[in-house]
């Protein structure tokens, strides 16, 4: 029994401990993190700083554009939604990946056909550097015809009756 | 011998025929992406509006829901400025465009919008109660009308006549009431 208690007291110590540190962990449990802002955030693009994500641009407005982003996630918008209110807000142009639509389709097409359309003209041209090659090795094995001369054919005509 | 002269050449004739439609399609493909290159460098090598051009049509839906088309202000000068609530210099020339505004309002030939670019809701509406400003104002939903008139930075502010003319640009903050009312005043005498 002595040697419980001081066990006993130890483990609901330790308990507290944990407990407090779990409190301390979960703060505000409405208030997004700066993890979960900018993970959108490196999805935009201000039209202010050109070229600079949203999530390392230092820019008044871009904090700003944060913040909404912020207040957004703490309102419960999922990240397309927030995503789709940028693009209404700001144009499609804020958005580091284009939306497949419209025009914007060419940018997800012609690569790939750009990319295929090269193999093929690559494959085509590999045929062909091979198949001369090849002729010639067969002609060169090939004994040479006799020149078609009519004094020599008849020189061996000659030849021949003797 | 004239038969076996046909029966050779009707083959030739045949294959010769015979549509090649992956080297035309392969063609076609390219031309079109050659002409939507061309259509994409036109519309880039397009320059601002310049002085003395008509400004094309464009609609701003103000903070408060209310739509408003260049179109329907025909007959009235338009100050049409853009700002945002970021932009410092922008505060300079805040409450000149609002004295001015209030200069012009009773006369109804003048009408003052305020088109708010690349700017966050809360923090434009924080902006507009700082400097009491009272003329219509709204966001460039999409940088639409800021991209028609290919802005280079805010504040900038662009003076349009009666016939939708653009007559004068101001680049960067007004300096005084008196500078938009040079601006202004010359229109109104026409």
């Amino acid at each position: 029994m002595k040697k419980t208690i001081p066990a006993l007291l130890v483990f609901l110590a330790l308990a507290l401990m944990t407990a407090g540190a779990v409190l301390a962990q979960s703060g505000n449990p409405g208030e997004p993190t700066d993890d979960q802002v900018n993970t959108i955030a490196k999805q935009l693009y201000c039209p202010v700083c050109e070229n600079i994500p949203l999530d390392v641009c230092g820019t008044q407005a871009c904090a700003q554009w944060r913040d909404l982003i912020r207040e957004k996630l703490g309102q419960g918008w999922s990240e397309a939604q927030i995503k789709q209110y940028f693009a209404t807000q700001y144009g499609d142009r804020v958005l580091a990946t284009p939306p497949a639509r419209g025009l914007n389709w060419l940018v997800y097409i012609v690569p790939p056909m750009a990319i295929l359309a090269g193999i093929y003209i690559l494959y085509r041209a590999f045929q062909s550097w091979k198949r001369p090659s090849a002729e010639e090795d067969v002609k060169a094995a090939e004994p040479v015809p006799p020149p078609a001369d009519d004094y020599v054919l008849r020189l061996e005509e000659e030849l021949k009756k003797r | 011998m004239s038969t076996n002269t046909t029966e050779t050449v009707a083959p030739e004739a045949k294959v010769r025929a015979r549509p090649h439609w992956g080297r035309i399609l392969v063609w076609v493909g390219v031309l079109g992406l050659l002409a939507i290159l061309a259509l994409g460098l036109r519309r880039a090598q397009q320059g601002p509006i310049t002085v003395g051009d008509t400004v094309p049509n464009f609609t701003l839906t103000t903070f408060d829901g209310k739509t408003i088309n260049l179109t329907d202000l025909k007959g009235k000068v338009v100050v049409l400025n853009f700002w945002a609530s970021w932009c410092k210099p922008c505060e300079q020339e805040a409450a000149d465009l609002e004295a001015a505004w209030r200069l012009y309002q009773p006369d109804g030939k003048v009408v003052f919008l305020g088109a708010d670019y690349v700017d966050t809701e809360p923090e434009a509406l924080g902006y507009l109660k700082k400097f009491n400003i009272t003329y219509p104002n709204g966001p460039d939903l999409g940088t639409r009308i800021s991209q028609a008139f290919r802005i280079r930075g805010v504040p900038e502010t662009y003076i349009i006549d009666d016939e939708n003319v653009l007559r004068s640009v101001q680049i960067g903050p007004f300096g005084s009431l008196s500078q938009i009312q040079g601006m202004i005043d010359p229109l109104l005498g026409q």
